[in-house]
C-alpha cells in the first residue's frame, strides 16, 4: 500500500564542515524571513489600523499628525444586528458547505474510486470539463433554476432564489467537482486488501465505508472541510447576485455595503469588519490542523 | 471443511486471471498455490473468498456450490501480505471487529480475542496501536484476527513475504503447527518453493492463470509432469540439456556434442519413444564431482570447466562449463573448487528427467 507511509528517509548527504552548515542555515532562514516581511507588514497594518482614527505607514495618527489617536469607535459595528446577521448567514452557508460537500465527495468519490459502474469515466471526464466553466458564465442560467426551485412548494421559500439556502445550494454543486476528485485521489491510495478484509470479516459494503475506509481519509476530509469553509465564508460573487437586501447578505457582501455606501470610505472600518470576519476561519483552521498535519503519521506496513 | 473448485475461470476483458482451475481439498488438507508472480494465485484465492466473482467454473464447499455466497457468509479468515490491518483500531480493536459485526456479547469477545491473542504470543498487546507494532507483531494479529472467528478455511496469500529471512522461518513452523492443531483446511499462496514443500500437504503448482500440477511436494520434486514443473519446483534449479536418444549396442545414451552420457534402461526407453530431440533435466545435486565418495563411471563421467563459484556456507554452487554447455552443480565445501579448474563429474542418470520439446511434458511421468 502506499497510502500513508512515513516520509521517506532523507538521503544521506555527507556532514557538511560545521561552519559552512551554520552560515548556510542563517542564509536559509535569512531569505524566508526577507520574503515574508511584506505579508507580515500588511497584516500588521491591518491589526493596527482597526484601533486607529488614521494611519501613516504601520503608525497610527491623530488629528493633529501626532503619533497617537487610538481609539475603539472602529468596532462600534459589533453592537450593531447587521453585522450578526451576516455573519450567521456567512456562517449559514459555509456549514451547509461543509457539510453538503463533505456528505457528496466522501461518498461520491468512494464510488468513483472503488466501485464499476457504466459511465463511470465519462462522468470522472465530465466533472472536470465543467469545472473548467467559471461561475460567472452559469450565473444566468442558475438564475433560473432557483426560481424554478423557488416555485416548489414549501421548501422552496428555503432553497430558491434570495435564500440563503439557495445560495449554499449552488456554493455546494459549483464546489464539487473539486472535492469528489480530491476524495477520489484519497480513496485510491488506499489498499484494497483492507476492504477485502473487512468484506471478509463480515461488514457490509456501507460499513466498509464508514468504519474502515473513512477513517482513513481523514486528513483528505479535514483538508477538504477547511477549503469548503473558506471558499463559503468568503463567497461574494453567488451570494451578491442571488440575494436582494441586507437581510440574506453574508459577510463578503456586507462589507462591500460598507465600501460603496459611506462615502468618503472609512477604511479603519473596514479593516475592523475583514478582520472580524477573519475569526471564525482561524478558529476552524485550529480545530482541523491537528488532522491536516497528521497525513504522515501511521499506517501499514508491506505492499 | 471440502473444497472443490470445477474449471473455474476468471477474465477481465482481454486479461486472464485464472483459466479453468479444477482441483479439490480434503478437510484438514493445508494445499498450496505455488508460482512465479502473475500466474493468477491471487486471483484465485479471492474467488475462494468471494472478493472476485468468476467468470467461469464453480467453487464448493462440503458439496454445496457456494459461487452466490457473500464473502461473510462463506466462514473463512484470510491473510494478506500486506497484512491489511485497520490502522485506526488497536490490536484489540482490531482482532475483535469479526465478533463484533456478529454482535456476540462484551464478555464473550473479550474472552475469545484474549484466547487468540494469547495463542499467537501477543496477549499483552492488545492495546496497542497497530503502528507501533513490529511487522512480526502485525503479522501475528493478522493471524489472530483471521482466526478469532474459528472459521472453516483459512485462506493465506502470501504472508510471509514482508518479514525477514529469520522470521520467516519461524513463523512458517507456527502456522504449520497451528493449521494442525486446529484441523483448519487451509489454502496457502506463495511463490516461495521452500515455504510450499515445507508446509503443504499437496501444491498446486500455477503458471499463466494454468493448473501445471497438483500432488505432494515429492511426487513435484521427483516425477514432474511438465517441463515447467521441473525448472520451477527445485531450488537450485534442475539444469536442462538438449540431447538425442540413440541406442547404442543395446544402451540408451543422451547425445549430443557436449555430452554423452548412458541412461539406465527403463528411463531410456521411454525417452526415446519421441524418437529424436528430447529435453534432459537432472538437478544439480545428481551430478557429482569425482572423489573418493564417488568414483568415476564408465559412460556417466564428463568433465568441465568451473567458471562461477557461488559459496552457499554449506556447499558451494559451482556453475560448470562442458564444451559451451552451462550447468549448475553443488560441490562440498572441502574440494576447494576455484574459477578455472577442470573438474570431473559425475551423472546420476537414473533420477535424469526428459521432456519432450515441442508439447513441454514429460516422457516418463505424463
Ligand atoms: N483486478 C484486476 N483487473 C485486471 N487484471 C487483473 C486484476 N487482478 C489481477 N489481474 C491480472 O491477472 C493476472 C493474475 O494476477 P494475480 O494477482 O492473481 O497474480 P499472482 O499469482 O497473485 O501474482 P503475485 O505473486 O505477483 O501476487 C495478472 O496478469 C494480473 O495482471
Ligand atoms: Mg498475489
Amino acid at each position: 500500500m502506499t497510502t500513508v507511509e512515513t516520509a521517506p528517509p532523507r538521503p544521506a548527504a555527507g556532514p557538511l564542515p560545521k561552519g559552512r552548515q551554520k552560515t548556510g542555515r542563517y542564509f536559509a532562514y535569512g531569505f524566508l524571513i526577507l520574503s515574508i516581511v511584506p505579508i507580515v507588514v500588511g497584516y500588521a497594518w491591518l491589526v493596527i489600523a482597526t484601533v486607529s482614527t488614521r494611519t501613516r505607514g504601520l503608525l497610527p495618527i491623530n488629528a493633529e499628525g501626532g503619533i497617537g489617536g487610538l481609539t475603539l469607535s472602529n468596532w462600534d459595528f459589533v453592537f450593531d444586528g447587521a453585522i450578526w446577521s451576516a455573519m450567521l448567514n456567512s456562517l449559514l452557508i459555509a456549514v451547509a458547505m461543509v457539510i453538503g460537500v463533505g456528505i457528496a465527495s466522501t461518498s461520491g468519490g468512494y464510488a468513483l474510486s472503488r466501485m464499476k459502474f457504466p459511465g463511470r469515466r465519462g462522468f470522472l471526464t465530465m466533472t472536470l470539463v465543467l469545472h473548467a466553466f467559471k461561475a460567472e458564465m452559469l450565473l444566468i442560467a442558475i438564475f433560473f433554476v432557483l426560481r424554478f426551485l423557488g416555485d416548489i412548494p414549501i421548501i422552496g421559500g428555503f432553497i430558491g432564489f434570495n435564500s440563503v439556502g439557495g445560495v449554499a445550494l449552488v456554493m455546494v454543486a459549483l464546489e464539487l467537482p473539486l472535492g469528489i476528485w480530491l476524495m477520489k485521489g484519497f480513496f485510491d491510495n488506499l489498499s484494497w486488501d483492507m476492504e477485502r478484509a473487512a468484506l471478509i470479516d463480515g461488514a457490509s459494503r456501507f460499513r466498509v465505508w464508514w468504519q474502515i475506509m473513512l477513517p482513513q481519509v481523514r486528513p483528505g476530509i479535514a483538508a477538504l472541510s477547511l477549503f469548503t469553509f473558506i471558499v463559503g465564508w468568503n463567497a461574494y460573487l453567488v451570494p451578491f447576485t442571488f440575494t436582494i437586501g441586507t437581510k440574506v447578505a453574508n459577510m463578503p457582501v456586507f462589507l462591500n455595503q460598507l465600501i460603496s455606501d459611506t462615502a468618503p470610505v472609512n477604511w479603519n472600518l473596514v479593516a475592523a469588519v475583514g478582520l472580524f470576519q477573519m475569526i471564525p476561519l482561524i478558529i476552524f483552521f485550529i480545530f482541523t490542523q491537528e488532522l491536516l498535519l497528521n497525513i504522515y503519521a501511521g499506517g501499514t506496513k508491506g505492499t | 471443511m471440502r473444497v472443490e473448485l470445477d474449471n473455474l475461470s476468471k477474465s477481465w476483458d482481454d486479461v486472464i486471471g485464472a483459466d479453468r482451475i479444477t482441483l479439490d481439498i480434503t478437510d484438514g488438507e493445508l494445499v498450496a498455490f505455488l508460482g512465479p508472480s502473475g500466474c493468477g494465485k491471487t486471483t484465485t484465492l479471492l474467488m475462494v473468498a468471494g472478493i472476485y466473482k468468476p467468470t467461469g467454473g464453480t467453487i464448493s464447499f462440503d458439496g454445496h456450490v457456494v459461487n452466490e455466497v457473500a464473502p461473510k457468509d462463506r466462514g473463512i479468515g484470510m491473510v494478506f501480505q500486506s497484512y491489511a490491518l485497520y490502522p485506526h483500531m488497536s490490536v484489540f480493536g482490531n482482532i475483535s471487529y469479526p465478533l463484533r459485526l456478529q454482535k456476540l456479547g462484551k464478555g464473550e469477545i473479550k474472552e475469545r480475542v484474549q484466547a487468540v491473542a494469547d495463542m499467537m504470543g501477543i496477549g499483552d498487546l492488545l492495546d496497542r496501536k497497530i503502528a507501533q507494532l513490529s511487522g512480526g507483531q502485525q503479522q501475528r494479529v493478522a493471524l489472530g484476527r483471521a482466526l478469532v472467528k474459528q472459521p472453516d478455511l483459512l485462506l493465506f496469500d502470501e504472508p510471509l513475504s514482508n518479514l525477514d529471512a529469520r522470521l520467516r522461518l519461524t513463523m512458517r513452523g507456527e502456522i504449520k503447527r497451528l493449521q494442525e492443531d486446529l484441523g483448519i483446511t487451509s489454502i496457502y499462496v506463495t511463490h516461495d518453493q521452500v515455504e510450499a514443500m515445507t508446509m503443504a500437504d499437496r501444491i498446486a503448482v500455477m503458471s499463466k492463470g494454468v493448473l501445471q500440477a497438483y500432488d505432494v511436494p515429492e511426487a513435484l520434486y521427483d516425477r514432474p509432469k511438465t517441463l515447467f514443473v521441473a525448472a520451477f519446483v527445485g531450488n537450485p534449479p534442475m539444469n536442462f540439456f538438449d540431447v538425442d536418444i540413440v541406442r547404442d549396442n543395446g544402451d540408451f545414451r543422451a547425445k549430443s556434442e557436449a555430452i554423452d552420457l548412458v541412461l539406465p534402461q527403463d528411463r531410456g526407453e521411454k525417452a526415446a519413444a519421441a524418437d529424436g530431440k528430447v529435453i534432459m533435466g537432472v538437478r544439480p545435486e545428481d551430478i557429482n564431482v569425482v572423489g573418493d565418495a564417488t568414483p568415476p563411471a564408465e559412460g556417466l563421467t564428463l568433465n568441465g570447466e568451473a567458471v562461477v563459484v557461488e559459496p552457499l556456507g554449506r556447499e558451494d554452487l559451482v556453475g560448470i562449463s562442458i564444451n559451451g554447455v552451462d550447468m549448475r552443480v553443488l560441490v562440498d565445501k572441502t574440494k576447494e573448487v576455484a574459477v578455472g579448474d577442470t573438474i570431473s563429474l559425475v551423472f546420476n542418470t537414473s533420477r535424469a528427467q526428459f521432456f519432450d520439446p515441442e508439447t513441454e511434458l514429460s516422457l516418463l511421468w505424463a
